[in-house]
Formats: C-alpha cells, structure tokens, sequence
C-alpha cells in the first residue's frame, strides 16, 4: 500500500489503438503506482483485452505513449516482458507436469540460476503450502490451488507488474478469498498488481479501479470516491451505471 | 426430411466459409498428381512370370532352369496359349511372360542365333523396366557361359513387347494410387473432423439433446464429404486425360460406381474414428496415422504387395484402397469390364457395409 | 416437473494415468423442481453442476438414482425428454462460422418448428440482437452470443429450459439483462433451472440448491437459507482494508472473517463461559465486537466501525462450505 508515494510503474499518455475505422482503445491516459493494486473493469467489448495487450507489449498501439516499468512500448517490448508477470483465466499450467516441474520450467525461461530455481522453488511450495504436492501432477489438482498456482508461478521471476486477466473465475467463494490474499501479499512486497474481473465485490478489494465503456476510460479512483462521486453504495452499481450507457456492443 | 435438407445446408455452409480447407481439398489432388509424377525407384523380387516352351529342346529347359533359380522370379506355371498368356495378363496374374517359340532350337543350332518373346506388364513401367532387364541380363549371361562351356558363340535374344502402356508412361500407376489416396484423405479426415468439431464446439449436446435422430446427423455430416469426392474423383480423371494422356479405358460408369463405393467405405471410417476421438487434433492424428500411412504402404502403388512378407500381405488385404486400387487399374489402364473386377468390388462392397453398421451401432446417443 | 432421488455418477480417472483418480462428481442428489419454478444451482467449479444438466438432458446415464422430467424417466424415455426440454450448455454453442439468422433457422428447424411459428416467445430477446442477423456468430459479443443461444434454446417452445452458467464471463450489464428475460419466460410458465457461479444471483432465483463437489448444502428459498445463517454477523469497516484484514484474523475472539466488498464480514467465537450455543455456530459473545472496536483503534484505525449486518448467500455458502 504505498500507492501515494512512489513513482509510477505505469504510464500512459492517450494511447490509443485503431482498428481501421474502429478505435478499441482511445487515448487512455493513466498512471498506476508500485505496489498499487489496480482494478481494470469495463463491459464486454469496451476495449480492456485491447488495453491490456498493448501494455503487455503484445500489440502496438497506433498512438500515444506509454511505459512500463520504465520502458517504452513502442521500442522495448523486449524489456517490458521481462519485467512483466502475466495469467488469465485460460492461463494453463501443464497438466502433464508435476507441481514443482512446472515451478522450475516457468522459473527456466525467464533465466534463473539453478540454485535460485531450487530456492524459489521450495519458498513457493512453502507458502501456497503445497510441499506435500510437490510431486502430483498438476492435472490432479482441485481447480483452487491451480489457480493459486499458476499465479505464484506468474510472478516467478519476480516481476514489477502482473497483469491477472479474470483470474478468479469459477472459483469458490473461499478460494477466491484465498487468492486474494495471495495478491494483497505480492503487493506488499511491492509487485504492482494489474487486474480485471468480473466479481464488482473484488473490484471493492482494489486501490484504485478504472472503468471502461467504449474505448475510453469512464471513471477511474478509489472504489470509496468513486461510489461517492455517482452517490451508489457500491461497486456493482457504480458499474451498472456507467457500462449500460454504452452503445458499442460488438467485440 | 426438411430437418435434413436443413442440416445437410448447414454443413455446406461449413465447407464453403472455411476457404482454407476447401483449398486444400481441392487442391491436394493436383498437388498429388504432380508430386507423385516424379518416378518412384522400387526393388523387386519374386516377381510371377509365366514361360512357354514350344521348343522343348535341352538349352530351353538350361534357360528356364537358370531363370527359376533366380530370386527374381517365381515361375507360376506353364501357359501352353497366345488366349491363356492373355488372360492371365488381365488377371494381373503374371507381370511378364517369357515365350520360347517352336523354331528356338533349329534357329540356335543352323544359324548360332535365336531370339526369345519377353512380354511384360507395363501398366507398372518400373517395375516393367526392371524385370524385363533382369531377363535381359540373365540371357545374356547364359550366353556368354555356353560360349566358355563349349567353345561355340551363342547369340540368344530377348525380344522386349510392354503391353497396356507400351511408351512406359509412370502415369498409369499412380494416377490409381492418387485416386484412392485423395479419396481415403478426404472421404475420412473430414468426416472424423467435421464431427469432433461439434463436440468440441458444445453444438453436439444440443443436437443430441432434440428430436433429431443421430442417423440424419451422420447422413448429414457425410454428404458434402461425398459429393467432395466425387467432384475430386472427376477433378483426377480429367486431369489426367488432359496432362498426363491417360484416359479411362474401360467403362466410366463402372469406375464411377466403385469409387463411390469405396468413398463410401472411407466415409465410414471417419466416422467410426470420430466416436472415441475428443478433439479435431486427436481425429486429425487417427486419420493421418491410421489411415494415411497403410493406404500409401499397403495399397500396392508404391511398393508390390507380391515383394512383402506375409504378414504385410494378410494385413493388405483389411486395406480397402488395396482392392479399389486393383479395380482402378483393371478398369481404368486395362479396359476390362465388370466380370474382371466382381471379386474385388464386392469385397469393398461388404467392407463398407460392415463398417457402417459398426459406426451407426457405435454412434453414442449420448455424451462420453 | 423434475426430480431427482439420489443421482450418483463417478467418472474414471482423468487421464487415465493414476488407477485410484475416480472422479465423484455427483454424490447422491436428490431435489424437486416444481412447475414454473427458477430454480438455481449455485457453486464453483467443479461442484457438479454440469455433470447433473448432462444427467437431466439425458446426454449421460447416472450410476444410480432415480430421475424424472417431466414425468418421463431420465433412462427409458429420453426420446420423449429430448423432444421437449431447452438446453443451453456451458460453453458457447453455436456454429460460429454461420450467421445470427442461419443459427436461429438451423435450430428451428432441427426441432421441427419455424422462426415464425414460436416469433412470440422469443420476441423481447430476439428483437435485442435482429439488426445484426447477418452477423457470423463468432463475431458477436459476449451478451449477444447468450441472446442467440438463449433464442436458439426457447425457439421450440420447451416445457423445461435447462440452462449451465449462462452468465459466466458476462459483463454486470448483460447479467442483469440475462435475468430479466428469464424473469419474463418464467411469467410464461416455463419451468427453469439454471446454474450460476455468481452467489449474489442466488436471490433472483424462487429456490435454490447450494452444490459443492457433487454434494448439496442447502436447499431452500434464498431468504430461508439466509435466514438459517447461524450466530450473528458483524461488518467491519476501515480505510485501510488490507490491513484490517489483518488485524481482524490476529484478534484472539474473531472466530471467521472474511472480505465482502469494502468491508470485512467477522462472526466471534462464544465466550468461554457460555457453552449452551448450538454446537458449530458461533454465536459469539455480546462484549466481543465492542472490544474488537478497541483493539482495532488500538492498531491505528481510527476511523474503524464494527457493525451488525445480516447474512448474504455467499456467507451462507461460505459458512456451509467451512462446516
């Protein structure tokens, strides 16, 4: 929680993305903060996949600017996957692969020492408390603890940002409380967390939370302002009122 | 039957958005034909020939003693006719015939020099071309070895006739080959992929869960998949007549309704290899690996069925291209009719019966 | 109008690679879904909501147990229940390579019905997505595609409409639109049971079943369940949530606390002294949220508020989940 002091990680200056005629993204311009967790909600089709691509160096924008840890979008995609963690829902684990095969493959291509591949290793069994598993294949696992897996094996590599694209999706309520824990402890350790979801409860969990509707950034601030600047009680309802506006309908 | 019409349109509508795969269907027959133009070199041995002696003299019975003890060869029996040679031609029961004619011995002993019939089965020009000079060469031999023996110079020659394709054009086999090639590809690839996709898709729980009955989906998904082949089937023909000079000689008719029936044995696996199969890739892999590799082996255009050990020869058999091949090239190159080919026809015939019977029994009326 | 008695089904092991890796998915279900009821099945996956619509729309056979729709027999008679049942899998299931109008016409007719024949019943829904009727599906957004699907579904008129998670990886917008519309089929009469991940659409529904790995928690009407929540909740709010969270679960009388939203749900565990609370709920004693307030201001959250606050399915769920 040191979102007010440090420099941000994020930075976008009207970042925009053009699709022929149809811009997914419109001069998005924001800032987030290590450490900060920040929510990124929007309705189907508003433009996050779109947004979120670009910051991941997947997809170049057609203009604007934007930097990530410190690098460029346009030049140093390269940099920017280094410095990135990513996992959606879809994010897969390899079933066929134990616990810890799976740690040290993921561990292996980011270019971690075997010693330290060893050490991170253990340390994460220990504290998703899965040393017990670490020989089960992943494939035998209940969906929860892939979940929480496959997030701990995101930020491996000791990431400055993590991109987490729904991923409590399907989950049981107390799993999905679980995981969240896992973030607000990545967070602590200064991991920037960057997260979408569909559950407006988990949108309450966030620092700040920006708000999509067609292309542009509708709102964005703290979960507490932003329920008092449109007077809802809560996060769902904020939500509600913003995205039902939308005209753009189509992905 | 308008639910039919309707999902039969369907599937169509699949075929004809997917551009990329339509291309390939079309394309893979012309890709075929020009791929496998290029000749294809194969060993041979035991090959069955058939010798005639009119003369019946001691240096006769020396040359088809030295003939038989060769491994090339395996002398079936002795064809006593012009009319017996022949048939035994169509039959494909000979590739070559070896004829000593009535004045071998008087020619040899008044003039030192005779000649000696080689006739041989040119629908397959390699393998026409290496017998043939096999035979060559073991006269010659002989030759040369009388000569050593007895002093005296022996000039035996072979006089070398092709019979059904006497320019040895390569094109004759393997236009056969590429028709049940092309027709096993599409016939069962498509099929096990067309189906699997709706599993995959979610669309086969909802199909299952209607009034509509599970035969009218596999008559659905099988007839654009037919009617793709039977375009294919004309694509070839056409093609070859055009390019490759070679025009079907026998009746077209016959050729066409052994070719369906053979498409629809192909059918038929396709769909019994998309019952157990989950996903298009695992449906993709089966077709490749279980159908793709025996036909190309175990057909009998790129390598004889007669060479192979006899295992290999038991398991050519359960192939069906192997005996759609032996129909093509009877009907096609040779220009034989449909009592030349009964045999074969009605073995492809009880094959696609039980096959589909297996597949219709075994199509799940429910989900795993 | 449907029923189960004690529906079992196992899987075998996944991949087939350990011999003990049976999957229980169902564990012996037995409910009853009256004639025009919205009836939903809520819980994660993996709880066995799938496995139990395959088992209903006869796509699977259960190891054991009875099961009725409609009056017909899940086993003899599935002609008859496939003939009048809606179905709506999980998954986006339209052919994606054919237009909005080519799909709708497909499935019409599969059923042996027309698009005109049953226009009224999907009208409001169909009316939402016909300007785009010559748009391939695979083009179409997520609400649209659960428009078509939904369409696609009713289009022969069912008695029953079975629908697995239609509004999974839907934005709140759709969600919210998506229940209207069932709201309005269920005032046709047509009986629905529809499964959900999402705990705050229990309360849309009329009853409701709780399902976690193939066994059932809870069923009820959503104010019952609610209603059933033992001991006395109390919603805990502060800035500085993270923290609180924290602090909360350090505090030795806290018995579960949980995040809802921007504030902390807190059961407390009963006093020492007063051992007469029913076993395994935590009524809590009467001085403890007065002295969590104190430790919490203790710990630098001035601005704390500990307050009670009634249950919501979630806590419900979570609760039966932790017992």
């Amino acid at each position: 929680m040191s979102s007010t002091t440090s420099a941000p990680v994020i930075t976008t200056d009207k970042l925009t993305k053009r699709f022929g005629q149809f811009i997914a993204a419109n001069e998005l311009t924001f800032q987030v903060a290590k450490g900060e967790i920040f929510g990124f909600l929007g309705a189907n089709g508003a433009g996050k996949t779109t947004a979120m691509r670009m910051l991941c160096g997947l997809l170049k924008p057609s203009s604007g600017k934007a930097t990530i840890a410190g690098y460029d979008v346009y030049t140093q995609t390269e940099k920017i996957k280094r410095s990135i963690g990513y996992m959606s829902q879809k994010f897969s684990l390899y079933d066929d692969l134990t616990v810890a095969e799976n740690i040290r493959f993921y561990a292996g291509i980011y270019g971690m020492s075997r010693p330290a591949i060893k050490e991170k290793t253990a340390q994460l069994l220990k504290e998703l408390q899965l040393e017990k598993e670490a020989k089960t294949l992943v494939s035998e696992l209940p969906l929860g603890w892939k979940q929480k897996l496959s997030f701990s094996v995101s930020i491996v590599h000791d990431p400055d940002i993590v991109f987490l694209d729904e991923p409590t999706g399907g989950v049981d309520p107390v799993t999905r409380r679980q995981f969240w824990d896992l973030i607000y402890h990545a967070s602590d350790r200064g991991v920037t967390v960057f997260v979408t979801t569909h559950y407006m409860d988990e949108a309450e969990y966030c620092n700040r939370v920006s708000i999509m509707v067609d292309g542009v950034v509708a709102a964005l601030d703290s979960p507490t302002r932003l329920k008092q600047q449109f007077g809802r009680d809560n996060m769902e309802d904020v939500f509600y009122e913003l995205a039902r506006k939308a005209t753009r309908k189509a992905d | 039957m308008k639910q039919l019409l309707t999902f039969i349109r369907k599937e169509f509508l699949h075929v004809f958005r997917d551009r990329k795969t339509l291309l390939m269907l079309f394309g893979l027959p012309i890709a075929q034909i020009v791929l496998f133009g290029f000749a294809l070199s194969n060993e041979v041995k035991n090959s069955r020939i058939a010798v005639t002696d009119y003369s019946k003299d001691p240096v006769t019975t020396q040359l088809i003693d030295k003939i038989s003890s060769s491994s090339y060869f395996n002398i079936q029996r002795n064809l006593n006719s012009a009319q017996q040679i022949d048939a035994a031609f169509k039959k494909g029961d000979i590739r070559m015939a070896v004829i000593f004619p009535a004045n071998f011995s008087t020619d040899l002993t008044h003039t030192g020099k005779a000649t000696i019939q080689v006739i041989a089965d040119a629908s397959d020009p390699n393998l026409a071309t290496t017998i043939t000079n096999y035979i060559t060469r073991i006269v010659g031999d002989f030759n040369t070895q009388s000569e050593l023996s007895t002093g005296q110079p022996l000039q035996i020659l072979p006089e070398v006739q092709m019979l059904y394709n006497p320019e040895l054009k390569g094109a004759p086999n393997f236009v056969p080959g590429v028709m049940a090639l092309v027709l096993m590809l599409v016939c069962t690839m498509m099929t096990s992929v067309a189906i699997v996709k709706e599993k995959e898709l979610g669309t086969m729980e909802i199909l299952l869960v209607s009034p509509f009955k599970p035969i009218y989906i596999i008559i659905s998904k099988l007839t654009p998949n037919l009617l793709i082949s039977v375009v294919n089937l004309f694509v070839i023909l056409v093609l070859s007549a055009l390019f490759l000079d070679l025009h079907v000689k026998g009746s077209t008719l016959l050729l066409i309704f052994c070719s369906i029936l053979f498409i629809l044995t192909s059918l038929s696996i396709g769909l019994l290899l998309s019952i157990n199969a989950k996903t298009q890739q695992s449906a993709m892999m089966a077709s490749l690996m279980g159908m793709m590799l025996p036909t190309m082996l175990l057909t009998g255009f790129l390598f004889p069925i007669e060479n192979m050990p006899w295992p290999m020869q038991v398991l050519a058999n359960l192939v069906p291209s192997r005996w759609y091949f032996i129909i093509v090239k009877r009907v096609m190159l040779k220009g034989m009719g449909f009592g030349a080919v009964w045999k074969e026809t009605l073995i492809l015939a009880g094959m696609c019966l039980a096959l589909f019977a297996i597949s219709l029994r075994r199509f799940k009326i429910r989900l795993q | 109008m449907i029923s189960l008695s004690n529906i079992k089904k196992t899987y075998p092991g996944g991949t087939g690679r350990k011999t003990d890796g049976q999957v229980k998915a169902l564990n012996g279900i037995s409910f009853n879904v009256d004639k025009g009821e919205l009836f939903g099945l809520i819980g994660p996956d993996g709880a066995g909501k799938t496995s139990l619509f395959r088992t209903l729309t006869t796509l699977i056979l259960p190891d054991e147990g009875e099961a009725t729709v409609d009056n017909y027999d899940i086993r003899k008679d599935y002609q008859q229940i496939r003939n009048r049942v809606g179905y709506m899998p999980g998954r986006f299931s339209l052919y994606q390579d054919l237009t909005v109008e080519e799909n709708l016409n497909f499935f019409a007719t599969v059923f042996g019905t027309t698009i005109k024949e049953n226009y009224d019943l999907i009208k409001d829904i169909y009316q939402q997505i016909e300007p785009f009727k010559d748009r391939r599906a695979g083009k179409l957004s997520g609400g649209m595609k659960q428009k078509l699907a939904l369409s696609c579904a009713l289009i022969h008129k069912p008695s029953v409409l079975f629908l697995d998670e239609p509004t999974t990886g839907v934005d709140v917008v759709s969600r919210k639109e998506f229940w209207a519309m069932l709201k309005k089929l269920r005032q046709e009469g047509i009986t629905i049971l529809v499964s959900t991940p999402y705990m705050d659409e229990a309360n849309l529904c009329d009853r409701i079943a709780l399902i976690q790995k193939g066994d059932i928690l809870s069923i009820d009407k959503p104010d019952n369940i609610v209603r059933s929540f033992p001991g006395q909740l109390y919603a805990v709010h502060a800035s500085d949530t993270h923290r609180l969270l924290q602090d909360v679960r350090s505090f030795p009388g806290t018995a579960t606390c949980f995040a809802f939203g921007d504030s902390l749900h807190v059961t407390f565990k009963d006093a020492p002294s007063g051992s007469n609370a029913p076993s395994g709920a935590a009524t809590g004693s009467p001085g403890e949220p007065q002295a969590l307030l104190q430790y919490l201001q203790a710990r630098n959250h001035p601005d704390a508020t500990v307050e009670k606050t009634g249950p919501t399915i979630e806590d419900c769920f979570i609760h039966l989940l932790k017992n």
